[in-house]
């Protein structure tokens, strides 16, 4: 954390000022207390001593079938996760948000504030009221397919194996594409409207528009989203537990990192929660998203261009 | 050195919070628990009752969800902010605990000694020298069935196998109600309700459940398949959509009069007397010959422990000592029909249906859960193993015998009984 | 002004998309709302249909309302979500400023640190935390859960606004320096107007998981002085989990309140947006 001046120049103190608040408390809350339980990952707990292993514990998560299936079946589901959010929620996510910028769009203030509404609600409300619409003992999605004739289309999606990952992607991608939404709109909106008009001058209107002049221009934003959703996704833990259980059944077949994690860190009924292990999880979780975050930063950001208005 | 820095940075904050440390002269003791159910049992039964015999100490039922308890607890004996009083669960979570020095030792509190060995040894270290959680209740499984149903269908309570499906078979050809309310989307119903059930019948209670501890039997011998066969056979006798049933959709199902037969744990008696509207029974597993020996899981479920960092013990033990009394059995299993006291002294129950539960104590052997001790110390869990793969089996997702050889192979991986 | 060419199926497949798809958004939350009117044999009977004369009850809301004091928690719930915010602005948009505007030695450096809170959950440091919490004397304080919450938003916040900082033009910046206004009045008088509507992004992102924090409240605040109306929420709901009408009352409670907040904030984010878009 060098904020040294360069020769020439005097110490450049509102840097410091700047920067002191925020640095502060993020370092003392949160840094340190992650340090803390992260560097348990070397350690292995013999008669209540903490014990320095060095990698021991990572060879365990890898070479132990009792772990290392666990894992790679968890990494697994959390791509296909990943991919869902990618492939329906941000593109969606971006329909609704040109459709919603476009100019005179009557009740466009309804719209909005709507589709945002999933996006404020708890894990706690969503997991459970789509448990009950998904609940064949309530009978409303089967019902609701029996309207358009499409009743024996519906199985107990989160009870089979090959749907319930699936389905809980949708759910949290209906949860989330607030998100998207809202920040391509105000992408979109920040967009000059001496851009447009000299667009449209050129008789570039409509959809070619959207993609020749407004899409460049709301590409810094989308990789914003794109970055948001890759760690969100790997960090999503409260969904699938509120959903499915700690055990994210069945047969772990929604199971992913952070629901991983959480059982072997804190434990679950008789599994004694095992901290060194948890923090070995969690390791591997913080280097994926690491390297997710530098590809962004180091490939991807750098050469998107910006724009100055 | 820097958690002190930190400790100072944030004292400075903290006039924020309330520094009101107001110093009354009344101790006040908090219990942590997992039994949000029994909140309104404990604020105007039991912590009056104990209140008015001893001035000066006040308690606070803190429950927390059951999901969440064992996470939140752990956390907070870690960093020393647990209440004075802590629910144990049974064997080695609570055992995990005891080693860690969270629980402090109740060997020799008074009133331990109302409680039969059988009743302490889920609270005990292996050798049985140390107890550290007062027993309070234990939870009986069982088949729960809609009276009325069985009447209009001409029923008769089913004692064997060849019965108890025979009578699955004609409610489902009569059609007006689903057969046998589970479901396998939490999947511990299928473990729990299920193969915890019924199993004891093939295993033979506690003779099988030592032998497996001891390495004598294995979960793939006959004795450990056959439920998970029996629970195959299940399948289409429970509702349409089962996969993702819940275990409180299950209740609905049972208690809305849908459903005739509910593979139960005693502790519903309390909920299903208030929802449901028509009369209910209930029989223990069925047996494969009339005349058989029955087994029940007859399983210790829940205790209560002092944490050992508390300011109050000496109240707190006061408290304990008052909870491993007769009075406290008494008040505790009439307000909570179908958690079955261990106190040594009888319980007089005025609920039909939890002295129906509590009556096969004198005609069938009891047992407790097979998982329980011993064999889910490590990893894979058997427990949580036992319930992923009961609902496999249910699903038909695996066969009995290859649900058995991954539990066996489970559990071979660590464990190594000494021959 | 952009002359008006679109024409009038195009105006009617974008009413179709965003209407159907408000149908999908609002769908669950009317249906969990609708139902908690009904009587249990209303709610099981006929899912779908509004509450009529015959299935009309009250029985879930008489439940809820008798278990606990619900406006307290939600008095508890504003009192943490606005303290965080109004310290994740603050200080996330002066540390993105800094980033973002000053070339300095480690400035990537600082960057990718104040970016590494995204990537671990915070859940993990958990027991450091309360520990940290317990030392301090602030378990059971709302000043805790506002600490851990600003920590844990700043990340985002400066990750997100220092994006948004590096499009506030240099020309408007530079003028100013030329002016001879300080480093602190640009920063507060030029650039902030001009990213407010990034703020309002922020605030909305960093609200909602502060609001819907089951976790920290358990953990940090679980007194009953303390709680928050999630917690609050979840707690009925492992103690009322087979009783639907309660239940559904008790969803719709927690719904309610962050609705009306929303609505009323709403206007000040689209407000912030589009004031931001008008140059």
């Amino acid at each position: 954390m060098a904020v040294q001046a360069r020769p020439k120049r005097p110490f450049r103190w509102h840097i410091a000022v700047f920067l002191a608040p925020a640095v502060l408390v993020y370092t003392a809350i949160m840094i340190l207390p992650l340090a803390g339980t992260l560097q348990l990952s070397l350690f292995r707990n013999v008669d209540q001593h903490q014990v320095f292993v060095g990698l021991d514990n990572f060879r365990t998560l890898f070479g132990d079938p009792n772990w290392s299936v666990n894992f790679w079946n968890a990494l697994r589901n959390n791509v296909w996760f990943f991919i869902i959010h990618m492939l329906v929620q941000n593109p969606v996510g971006v329909l609704l948000a040109a459709l919603l910028s476009s100019p005179r769009l009557r009740f466009s203030a309804f719209y909005r504030t709507a589709i945002f509404v999933p996006t404020i609600l708890s894990f706690v409300i969503v997991g459970f009221a789509w448990k009950l619409i998904l609940s064949p003992l309530w009978g409303v999605a089967p019902h609701l397919m029996d309207i358009v004739g499409l009743r024996s289309l519906f199985t107990p999606w989160l009870g089979k194996e090959q749907y319930a990952l699936t389905a809980l992607s949708l759910i949290s991608v209906w949860q989330f594409i607030g998100i998207p939404m809202m920040l391509i709109y105000a992408a979109l909106l920040s967009i000059p409207d001496e851009v447009i008009e000299a667009a449209e001058c050129d008789g570039i209107t409509g959809l070619s528009q959207f993609w020749k002049i407004k899409l460049p221009l709301i590409l810094p934003s989308i990789g914003i989203i794109s970055i948001l959703t890759f760690v969100g996704n790997f960090n999503a833990f409260d969904l699938i537990y509120t959903a499915q259980g700690a055990l994210a059944g069945p047969n772990y077949s929604t199971d992913i990192l952070g629901t991983f994690l959480y059982r072997a860190f804190f434990g679950f009924q008789l599994q004694v929660g095992d901290p060194n292990m948890g923090a070995t999880i969690a390791t591997m979780m913080f280097l994926i998203i690491l390297g997710g975050v530098c590809v962004y930063l180091f490939l991807i950001q750098t050469r998107l261009r910006r724009y100055q208005f | 050195m820097t958690t002190k820095l930190l400790t100072a940075l944030l004292l400075g904050t903290s006039i924020l919070g309330s520094a009101g440390l107001a110093h009354a002269e009344d101790v006040t003791l908090n219990i942590e628990s997992w039994r949000g159910d029994d909140l309104a049992i404990w604020k105007d039964k039991l912590i009056p009752a104990f209140e008015a015999k001893n001035p000066g100490i006040k308690v606070v039922f803190a429950p927390s969800a059951p999901t969440e308890y064992d996470a939140a607890l752990g956390a907070k004996l870690a960093a020393g902010s647990a209440g004075d009083l802590i629910t144990c669960r049974p064997f080695d979570k609570s055992l995990e605990l005891f080693k860690k020095g969270n629980l402090a030792d109740l060997s020799a509190l008074p009133g331990m000694e109302n409680f039969s060995p059988v009743a302490k040894s889920a609270w005990q270290t292996d050798d049985g020298k140390s107890s550290f959680c007062v027993p309070m209740a234990s939870v009986i499984h069982g088949f729960i069935y809609n009276k009325d149903a069985f009447d209009k269908l001409g029923i008769k309570v089913p004692e064997t196998r060849d019965e108890f499906f025979a009578a699955l078979d004609k409610i489902k050809a009569d059609g007006t109600y689903i057969p046998m309310a589970m479901g396998t989307k939490d999947l511990w119903e299928a473990a729990t309700m299920g193969y915890q059930n019924i199993g004891p019948n093939y295993w033979k209670g506690e003779d099988g459940r030592k032998a497996l501890i001891k390495g004598d039997q294995k979960l793939t011998d006959k004795d450990w398949v056959a439920p998970f066969e029996e629970l195959a056979k299940w399948k289409p006798y429970l509702g349409d959509g089962f996969e993702a049933q819940t275990y409180p959709d299950s209740q609905n199902l049972f208690t809305l009069g849908r459903a005739a037969i509910y593979p139960a744990g005693s502790w519903e008696i309390g909920l299903f007397n208030t929802q449901a509207q028509f009369k209910m029974g209930a029989f223990p597993p069925p047996v494969e010959k009339a005349g058989d020996t029955c087994y029940i899981s007859d399983h210790t479920d829940i205790g209560m422990g002092l944490n050992a960092a508390s300011k109050h013990a000496d109240a707190a033990k006061t408290f304990l000592s008052w909870v491993a009394s007769p009075d406290f059995a008494t008040i505790y299993a009439n307000a909570l029909p179908g958690f079955f006291s261990l106190n040594s002294s009888p319980v007089k129950m005025e609920d039909p249906l939890a002295q129906e539960f509590v009556s096969w104590r004198g005609k069938c052997k009891s047992t407790i859960r097979s998982t329980y001790q011993i064999l889910s110390r490590g990893t894979p869990n058997l427990e949580n193993e036992t319930w992923v793969e009961s609902a496999n089996v249910i699903n038909g997702t695996d066969t009995p015998e290859a649900a058995a050889k991954k539990l066996q192979d489970g559990l071979d991986s660590w464990y190594h009984p000494a021959k | 002004m952009s002359i008006a060419t679109r024409s009038l199926p195009r105006t009617i497949g974008a009413h179709a998309i965003l209407l159907t798809y408000t149908v999908i958004a609002l769908f669950p939350v009317v249906l969990v709302i609708m139902n908690s009117f009904k009587s249990r044999a209303g709610i099981f009977g006929a899912p779908l249909t509004p509450p009529t004369p015959k299935t009309f009850d009250l029985i879930g809301y008489t439940t809820v309302i008798g278990q606990g004091d619900f406006f307290h928690y939600f008095q508890n719930s504003l009192v943490v979500t606005v303290g965080s915010l109004f310290f994740v602005l603050l200080f996330g948009a002066m540390a993105a400023f800094a980033l973002s505007e000053y070339r300095f030695r480690g400035n990537t450096l600082m960057g990718l640190y104040l970016a590494l809170g995204i990537m671990i959950p915070i859940r993990l440091a958990t027991v450091a935390i309360l520990q940290l919490m317990v030392a301090s004397g602030l378990v059971n304080t709302l000043t805790a859960l506002i600490l851990v919450y600003t920590a844990q938003g700043l990340p985002l916040a400066v990750f997100i606004l220092s994006e948004f900082m590096k499009q506030v033009s240099d020309d408007l910046k530079n003028a100013g320096r030329i002016d001879g206004l300080s480093e602190y009045t640009i920063f507060f008088r030029l650039v902030v107007p001009l990213v407010r509507p990034s703020m309002a992004t922020v605030a909305v992102f960093t609200m909602i998981p502060i609001w819907n924090d089951l976790w920290f409240p358990l953990i940090l605040a679980p007194s009953e002085e303390t709680k928050t109306v999630t917690l609050g929420a979840q707690l009925f709901l492992g103690q009322f989990v087979t009783n639907w009408n309660a239940i559904l009352a008790a969803l719709s409670l927690a719904i309610l309140p962050v609705l009306v907040l929303y609505v009323i904030f709403s206007r000040q984010l689209i407000r912030g947006i589009t004031s931001g878009a008008v140059k």
